[in-house]
């Protein structure tokens, strides 16, 4: 099996505290489907009042179509809890992210979508950034190694929480998981009926 | 070593472990509403599986119903289908609904706490980041995704990783016209919006003690603009009081029990924060955003910050930035800006205080001349009450459109929307850039100065008695 978790082109988006709200605005938040969210990934940033493309926001650039790993700064994913953050970023093509931090919810939903998110001190962010502007990259992501590869033997490692880890490499059914303690939930529940009969 | 609130509330809920680092928490109550429930719903019914607790699970609809007209399709086929999705699954699984019919429907975050759903040493979870809110009853509870919502509904569970904790002492007395709004802005100006991530915050100290829990959920409900994982505030008489004869609070056969054990949760004396912020509550003044991020906040007579002012470099750009959407310009005062809309509601201030607050301001006064003027309460309980107090004459005289309860504006999932380059002085919580609409100026405010705004059609110090 591969370890490689996601071999592509590079997009940086130089900005901190990107909020949800800018990852995918409200109006596209009236959908009853996990699908179709492509298009409205910076919605905002990305196109123009009248709906064309708007060729200066950085995912426009010619030489960044097709990217699959997202660099940018500190705090990303900031503010709402939707879920359809992580879902337009997925379905446009970014499967790792990497940040100096990101926000609790955001990094939870995205796990949750099988997205690695990758954390890094400010020091490695600029110097991935400073990278990006040599030109455009394409660099390998090795999950198990927990390494960024550049190429010509040159690498750079990351930190990650051992269950996430495990969980990203053998796909495991998040609920499914939970569920073989179906035995302990149940007797929670008796317990907590007993002694909280209040709680319902 | 002693165990802080938080460290309790986590342990009393540990059905079992996951792995060395993650245990399986149960949840108490779920609440859920139409934008972050339709997929995990979805997805239930694809994997065969159904909701395990519908008696532990609430619905309402909030986040893109019309606050004009009572009708699913009042704000548009998409907002209708969603709605109505809300409803059939609800319907399906037998989970209770305030749904627009119902003479209680509001916003989830001011109708669990209205209702007693909300009650101290909860686990509370919502697809919804501002589910910190309830954190104001000594409950723990956290917005989640849509995944984790499903979790939930399949389970009653979640799995978690203990947080780290935060300590925010507030002492002091406010100041006249300072309210709970201004202390958790003034906070996360402090703190900075990322100065929570990771933490779950417990605000103590004097200030605290003595605030309702309006003001206290007001202070709760914004913990996520720091980025906290949630906010904390130990129960006590005061939320006792609130809580007794509310529709699903402990009835007399359980109320003594029920408070004995609230009555523990408490942080012991000897337990260590992983960090603590010591805030002088007497020295916050009346506070407005002047940014596109909660931490861009001032004092309101001060001027507005040159970017020059930050040392560090990314505040620095973040501030040029604003200032440019904002069309704002360093040293400019926001008591010489004009605003061109007023909005008071949301899940941070639609509370029957903060009507009063706001209602207390306006007294006799009108609107200015070319300032939209929304008061959206945040339940039909609240609206009601409102209404029997007379402040719903006082801003419909006064020339404010008195609504129907839902999120309305703070996002404008429904038609309540601010236009590009408008101005807002709004209680909501989040100023970031098109959240009220494309290119809308959202400047977050207490309600008592949202209301001072629109009389006098630009941000004013209410602190100083002489502005209107």
């Amino acid at each position: 099996m591969s370890t490689i978790f996601t071999s592509g082109l590079i997009c940086p988006l130089d900005k901190n505290n990107v909020d949800t709200d800018q990852i995918i605005p409200k109006q596209f938040l009236t959908s009853v489907s996990r699908d179709g969210f492509a298009e409205a990934l910076f919605y905002d940033w990305r196109y123009l009042a009248d709906g064309s493309p708007n060729p200066e926001f950085v995912l426009n650039y010619p030489q960044y179509q097709g990217a699959s790993i997202l660099l940018t700064r500190a705090n990303f994913g900031c503010g709402s809890s939707r879920e359809h953050a992580p879902w337009a970023l997925q379905q446009y093509g970014f499967q790792v992210i990497i940040a100096e931090s990101f926000a609790d919810i955001f990094f939870n939903n995205s796990v949750n979508n099988g997205m690695l998110l990758i954390q890094l001190s400010k020091t490695n962010i600029e110097l991935l950034f400073n990278r990006c502007a040599q030109g455009s990259q394409h660099w390998q992501i090795d999950l198990a190694s927990q390494e960024i590869m550049f190429g010509n033997n040159a690498a750079m490692g990351f930190n990650i929480d051992a269950d996430i880890k495990q969980r990203l490499l053998s796909g495991l059914d998040f609920i499914g998981s939970s569920e073989q303690l179906a035995s302990q939930i149940t007797a929670y529940e008796q317990q907590r009926k007993a002694s909280m009969p209040w709680l319902g | 070593m002693g165990q802080t609130l938080y460290q309790k509330i986590y342990q009393s809920h540990v059905v079992g472990k996951l792995n060395p680092s993650t245990d399986l928490l149960y949840v108490d109550r779920h609440l859920i509403h139409e934008v972050t429930s339709p997929q995990a719903f979805s997805g239930l019914r694809l994997a065969g599986r159904k909701v395990r607790r519908t008696d532990l699970t609430f619905a309402t609809m909030d986040h893109n119903v019309s606050t004009q007209r009572r009708s699913l399709d009042a704000a548009g086929e998409t907002s209708r289908k969603q709605l109505e999705a809300l409803a059939e699954n609800c319907a399906e699984s037998q989970i209770p609904i305030l749904d627009l019919t119902h003479p209680d429907q509001g916003i989830v975050h001011v109708i669990g706490p209205e209702q007693g759903l909300t009650q101290p040493g909860m686990i509370i979870v919502c697809g919804d980041s501002h589910t910190s809110t309830h954190g104001a009853f000594g409950a723990l509870a956290f917005g989640i995704g849509t995944s984790e919502v499903e979790h939930v509904l399949a389970t009653q569970t979640l799995p978690q990783q203990q947080a780290k904790t935060l300590k925010v002492e507030i002492n002091g007395e406010l100041s006249p016209h300072v309210t709970a709004k201004d202390v958790i802005m003034a906070v996360i100006g402090e703190l900075g919006t990322a100065g929570g991530n990771g933490y779950v915050a417990e605000f103590c100290g004097e200030t605290i003690r003595a605030l309702s829990m309006e003001s206290r959920m007001t202070l709760c409900n914004m913990s996520i603009e720091m980025g906290a994982k949630a906010g904390l505030i130990a129960p006590d008489e005061i939320t006792f009081a609130y809580l007794e004869g509310k529709a699903h609070a402990p009835g007399a056969e359980h109320w003594s029990a029920a408070v004995s054990y609230w009555q523990s949760l408490q942080s012991d004396s000897d337990a260590v924060f992983d960090k603590t912020v010591v805030i002088d509550a007497s020295t916050i003044a009346p506070q407005v955003t002047w940014g596109t991020s909660p931490e861009q906040v001032i004092a309101v007579d001060t001027p507005v910050p040159a970017p020059e002012s930050f040392s560090d470099e990314t505040k620095r750009h973040a501030a040029e930035r604003a200032l440019q959407y904002m069309g704002l310009t360093a040293g400019q005062k926001l008591t010489d800006c004009k605003v061109d809309v007023v909005f008071i509601g949301s899940c941070t201030n639609s509370r029957i205080e903060d009507l009063r607050a706001a209602a207390s301001v306006v007294g006799t006064k009108k609107v200015a001349a070319g300032v939209r003027a929304l008061v959206v309460p945040g339940s039909g309980i609240v609206k009601r009450q409102a209404e029997a107090e007379g402040l719903a004459d006082i801003f419909k005289n006064a020339g404010f459109e008195w609504r129907e309860p839902g999120c309305s504006m703070c996002l404008g999932m429904n038609d309540d929307r601010v236009a590009a380059e408008e101005r807002c002085a709004s209680t909501s919580n989040r100023n970031f850039e098109g959240r009220q609409g494309r290119g809308a100026r959202t400047h977050l405010v207490s309600p008592a100065m949202a209301a001072a705004a629109a009389i006098a059609g630009k941000f004013v110090n209410i602190a100083k008695g002489d502005w209107a």
